[in-house]
Formats: C-alpha cells, structure tokens, sequence
C-alpha cells in the first residue's frame, strides 16, 4: 500500500470542538441513565420470569375463536367508529387546514386556529372518550367524538402542511382570470393537495381502528371492552383470537388504503 | 394627442413607480396601448418587463406617491391602491406567464374552463356545474390552438408548448379584451415558440384583441408587433415602429455586454440567451 500524497493538509478539528463533543457525550449519556432508572429498566426480569413469559406465550399460541361472532361483530363496531371518527375530522379538517396555513390565511386567523388545532391533538383519545362517555353516555358514539375531535387536530395540521408546500404559480394562474379568493382554493389549490390529503387522511383511519380498539376498554364501545375483559381475566387464548383478527383486519385495510391511493396519485 | 385623449386606451399606464426594497423596478413608467394594437416590450433581465405587466393586471401595487393604471377606462389601480373591482377587470385581460401556470394536475378542459370562473357563481364552480355550451366554448377555444384532442389528458403531462397554448384558450375563454403576456416563449423550443407567437398573433388579427407580449428574442417582436416598446432598468428607452429598432438602438437597450451577439440583422438575434462563460471555456 502506498500512502496517496495529498497536495491539500487536512484541516485539524480544534481541540475547543473536540472538548464540546465529548461533554455532549457525556451529558446524553447521563440522561440516558437518568431515564433508565426512572423507567426502572430490569431487563434480567425477562429471563427469571422466563416461565412465566413461556406460560404467556403458549396461552396466545392456543387461541380460542369460539366466540367468534361477537369477536367479528364487535371487530366491525370498532370499523364503523374509526369510519365515523374519521369521516367527521376530514370535513372539519379541510376548513381549519386551509385557515390554519400561512399561505392561505392572514395571520390574526391562522393563529387562533392552528392553537386550538394543537389543543385537540394534545389530549389523547382516551381521555376525550372518557370526557364524552360522561356527556353521551357509555356506547360508540362517545368513541367515535373521541377520535373526532383528536383526529381533526392532527388532520388539520396535516392538510395546513401540505397547503403551505404548494405551488403558487397555477393559483395566480387562476387569480389572474378574475376568479374569487374561494375559486382559488377550489381550482388552484385543492387540486395541488388531494393525493397527500388522501394519503394522510387512509393513515388516520388505519391508526384509528388501532384508537377505537382501546376507547373501547373505558366504555366507548368497539372490540375494546371484550379485549379488557379478556386480559383481566386471564384468557389468553380469547386475547389470542381477538388480536389475530384485529392484526388481519388491519393487514387488509393497509393492502385496500395502497389500491386507493395508487388511483389518486 | 387631443384626437389620441378623446378615444379610450386599452391600456394606459400614467407615470407608475415601483420600488423593491431600495431597488426601483419601474420608474415613473407611461404607456398607452389603443386597442386592436400588438405591442412587443422588450429588455435586458431584470429591466422592469414582468413587473409592469403585473401592474397592469393588478397582481401588484404600485408606490404609494402616485400613478395610475386603467384598462378601457376602468380604473385598475391608482396611487399604489388596488381597485375593489378588481375581479370584474381582471376577467377582461388574459395573462399569459412564462412558466404556464396551469393546474398539472386538473384535465386540459377544467384549466380552459377557470378561464369562466369570474362568469360563474361561487357555488356553480364550486360543484362544478358547467353548462354544456360553457364545455362546447371551451373545447372551441381548445380546437383553436389546436389541443382538441388532449382535451380530457392532465395538464402536467403536456409538453410546455402545448401548456402554454392552453393557457391562450384559457384567455380566450375568459372572453379576454387584453392579453398580456410574460415572456410566454422564454422557456419554450424555437418550434414551439413559433406556435405561440402565432396564436397570438392570431387572436390580434382576427378578434381584435389588444395584445401586449414581453419578448426575450427581438427577431419576434420584428417579425409579429407593428410597434415595440424597450425598458432598461425600470424606464421606457424606446417606444415606436418596431422597424426604426436599430441595431445602434438594441445595442443601447441592452448594453456592452450583449456585444458578442451579432445585432447587423444577418444572423437570427438571440439576444437574450448569452453564452456561458464557463461553456466557452470548456469549448476553446
């Protein structure tokens, strides 16, 4: 090997910058642990408990479908929330998406509404439903505002982002015929949006059939309140049965929401 | 100029400022377009060209301190203040921008039909309630520029000549008085170039409409526009026939530094698209 003879010196790193990166090092390094402890993190537990975890494990490996139409029932109660969930966010989440982009609206309006927008998506769908249960009661309707109103914070500012990356040049194309400020929304802006829309909007409903199985563990409805049952009893083997269906369900909405998308982009 | 005052001007432009920042881009600038005429505005880069033809559209404002902009007497803007009737008088004029500005992704027939947009109500366009004659005027402006047959194919898909075509029947169907163009065949191929021009042309000969069009390529502005009119940094430097365009004349309008490019008139005068330096060097 020959050594390749450069015309150019290296530059050195100062030793300044070499003292910073070792003491970003350490302080990270530090707040690693400090998490660790706080988390108590026993990773030994997960081999002194292995019988245990084996008795787990070969409960799921057994499971029951005995039950299975209530399982499948409840499987598309927990559908129809997440469909009503969502459905109800997209019509509120155009609105306040396009209030809420710079490019859209002035600045006394977006202001207001993208914070309200972070309001919503700031409290968890857990808690709006147990909110909800208490206004209209225990049943799906209380999921489907639950993920209503936290769906339509993260749909807004999903639909505002891709609002602010258009281009602007067809919508003064469209100004410049003489349309009106609501016509170039419709024809200059929407058009540019729709695929990303689209795509955000089949991302929030796959993650809000995961959402509405687990409102219904505090009452609002779906597949929720038979997994908690499941669970506090012990059962794997029905815990078993109702994952694999919802994890199937899942897979098939993930393959329909490509199809879909691959027709709109 | 009495006979001139008494007849209404398509476009008339009374001593418009405009100030980017400390740069002035257009400085007391007049102009007065009679309707029926096709005008060449020609310059260097950054001359003042896209920016008056924006004032003129009243995409953008002028200096507070004065000067005035009205189309067929109608008042577009006045002392740096946009009219509230904007709308209605923008509908009149048709812009042609350099880079198209069409919908990509709206079929061909939907961007022709925003040229109605300011006809139709709100909630007509906002459900998309074209009537049928509406359809039939736009595949009419369509068949015009010869794009008939691309009429349901997505925008973004066409070639930039045929784009910028489309943005002609887009003007036609706005039922435009006035066309101002921006650089409409700076980025297109000669051939394409050629098409553009002559549609233009076209709707000037034919219709009558008033067309005002900022050229990058002289030899078009000779070739198309009776009458030329030349800025150089924010002034108009000339305004007249565009035969008593001199080559001592193009050589003040667009400085020293365009001395390589042949201007006696023999060879095609591309005056806007210099060599690059780099290019040069590589080639020598």
């Amino acid at each position: 090997m020959t050594a390749v003879t450069s015309p150019h010196k290296i530059p050195d790193t100062p030793l300044c910058r070499k003292l910073l990166r070792l003491l970003a090092g350490l302080a990270f390094t530090l707040v690693l642990a400090w998490a660790w402890r706080g988390a108590e993190m026993r990773p030994l537990d997960l081999i002194t408990y292995s019988a245990n975890m084996a008795a787990y494990v070969s409960g799921f490996l057994t499971p029951d479908f005995s039950e299975w139409p209530q399982y499948v029932h409840q499987t598309a109660v927990t559908i129809q929330i997440a469909m009503w969930g969502t459905l109800l966010a997209v019509i509120g989440a155009v609105p306040l998406g396009l209030l809420s982009a710079t490019n859209v609206a002035p600045f006394w309006v977006y202001q207001p509404v993208r914070r309200a927008m972070d309001a919503c998506r700031s409290i968890n769908e857990m808690i709006f439903a147990m909110l909800f249960i208490s206004a209209v009661g225990l049943g799906p309707f209380a999921g489907v505002l639950a993920l209503f109103m936290h769906t339509l914070g993260t749909l807004a500012k999903l639909f505002s982002e891709a609002v602010e990356a258009i281009d602007p040049q067809p919508v003064e194309g469209i100004r410049a015929t003489g349309a009106n400020k609501i016509q170039e929304i419709a024809y200059g802006i929407i058009p540019q949006v729709v695929p990303l829309w689209i795509s955000y909007t089949l991302y929030r409903f796959e993650s809000n059939v995961r959402s509405a199985s687990v409102v219904g563990m505090v009452g609002a409805g779906g597949i929720g309140m038979l997994l908690w049952d499941a669970i506090r009893s012990f059962n794997y083997a029905a815990t078993a049965a109702m994952l694999i269906i919802l994890v199937a369900v899942v897979i098939l909405m993930d393959l329909g929401s490509t199809c879909i998308r691959k027709r709109f982009i | 100029m009495q006979t001139q005052a008494t007849q209404t001007a398509a476009i008339e432009v009374d001593t418009v400022s405009k100030t980017f920042g400390t740069d002035k881009a257009l400085n007391e600038v007049s102009i007065r377009i009679a309707p029926g005429e096709m005008v060449a505005l020609i310059g260097p880069s950054g001359s003042g060209k896209s920016t008056l033809l924006r004032h003129v559209a009243g995409l953008l404002a002028g200096d507070r301190d004065a000067g005035s902009v009205r189309i067929f007497g109608h008042q577009v803007q006045k002392n740096g203040t946009i009219s509230p009737d904007i709308r209605k008088i923008r509908a009149e004029v048709g812009f042609i921008f350099q880079q198209f500005n069409l919908v990509g992704r709206l079929p061909l027939l939907t961007n022709v039909m925003t040229g109605m947009l300011a006809r139709v109500g709100t909630w007509r366009s906002l459900l998309g309630w074209f009537s049928r004659e509406e359809k039939e005027r736009a595949m009419q402006a369509l068949d015009c520029v010869g794009l008939a047959e691309h009429a349901t194919q997505r925008a973004g898909t066409l070639s930039g000549g045929q784009q910028q075509r489309a943005a002609i029947a887009r003007a036609m169907e706005q039922r435009a008085r006035i066309i101002l163009a921006d650089e409409p065949i700076a980025s297109l191929d000669p051939e394409s170039a050629r098409l553009v021009i002559e549609c233009l042309a076209a709707l000037n000969r034919n219709q009558g409409l008033t067309v005002l069009v900022s050229l990058h390529q002289v030899q078009f502005a000779l070739q198309y526009c009776v009458r030329t009119i030349a800025m150089k940094d924010g002034c108009v430097v000339f305004d007249g026939p565009s035969q008593e365009l001199t080559p001592t004349a193009l050589r003040n309008i667009y400085g020293v530094r365009k001395s390589g490019v042949d201007l006696d008139g023999t060879a095609p005068l591309h005056i806007g698209v210099r060599p690059e330096p780099a290019l040069l060097g590589a080639a020598a």
